[in-house]
């Protein structure tokens, strides 16, 4: 598949997500913030960093970049969009994926391998993995808390939509330990950890980030 | 402002200060952002252009509650 990646000013982990996507077998697409076309890619991941420097809310600048308006309309039509950490943020900010990421609780960054359980694996980005499956990929945020109202937490909750969860530390405070979540139809995924830096041994905590990436060939040829 | 419901660490942490700097009596702070935009009117048509700037921009209204005060130049 040919898959997007977005670079943002002070997108950092573009060129990391575009190895993965290589690295899966997939062709990576680059991807401008001010692209007014997607260039026929078949599905989008928004890359971590710190785009406009946080400025203002993380993701509430690069939410109007132009090329966001054409991975929303995008979204809408069912395409794969992968949001990873400051992609994750650009995603709530959208209003693709309910609630919102805010300061650790503990407000420090956290820089560490961290294991994560793969719930939902009816995704386009998980399919690769098994349901309770548990995964170590690195994670740093100094914004990656998950918070919701009682009522949006119980919906993702009912419905399914907790795609990853923390496993033995919850490392920034996140309600119901949520890593990762889906959007209603399921093609549009947050992701506060970086699978994208684990897609090879030595580089990486291991190889358990490579899923996300190889999920889109499988679905393909589904 | 951040929601009464949201935990605000920012204001925690400044909180957290006030002993140590000798002033007490302070039982909670939660940190906000304040904008200043300069407007030619403030008539009823800018005004809601601006509660709308407010809502779709400057504030994220999942996390955060916003007003909108007019000062005189």
């Amino acid at each position: 598949m040919r898959v997007g990646v977005v670079t943002f000013p002070g997108t950092l982990d573009d060129v990391d997500a575009q190895r993965a996507v290589r690295v899966s077998g997939n062709e990576a697409v680059a991807l401008w913030h001010g692209d007014r076309d997607l260039h026929g890619v078949d599905a989008v991941i928004l890359p971590g960093g710190f785009s406009y420097g946080d400025y203002l809310r993380c993701g509430a600048i690069s939410r109007f970049a132009p090329v966001m308006t054409e991975v929303i309309a995008a979204a809408g039509q069912g395409m794969p969009v992968l949001g990873i950490c400051n992609g994750f943020q650009i995603l709530v900010e959208s209003h693709l994926l309910p609630g919102g990421l805010i300061r650790n609780d503990h407000r420090r960054f956290v820089c560490r391998d961290q294991r994560l359980r793969i719930e939902n694996t009816s995704t386009p980005w998980t399919s690769a993995y098994e349901r309770g499956q548990e995964i170590v990929v690195p994670l740093k945020n100094g914004e990656g808390r998950y918070v919701a109202d009682a009522e949006t937490i119980a919906r993702l909750e009912g419905e399914g939509r907790v795609v990853a969860r923390y496993v033995e530390v919850n490392p920034n405070g996140s309600m119901s330990d949520i890593a990762g979540i889906a959007n209603g139809a399921g093609n549009v995924v947050g992701l506060m950890p970086h699978p994208e830096h684990a897609v090879e041994e030595l580089t990486g905590p291991g190889a358990d980030g490579l899923g996300f990436f190889t999920s889109l060939v499988e679905r393909a040829f589904a | 402002m951040p929601k009464p419901e949201i935990l605000d660490p920012q204001g925690k942490a400044v909180l957290g200060a006030l002993p140590r700097l000798g002033f007490t009596g302070v039982s909670e702070i939660r940190q906000g952002k304040r904008f200043e935009l300069e407007v030619a009117a403030t008539d009823e048509a800018t005004l809601a252009e601006i509660d709308k700037l407010a809502e779709t921009f400057l504030a994220n209204t999942v996390i955060e509650n916003y007003t909108v005060r007019v000062e005189q130049a």
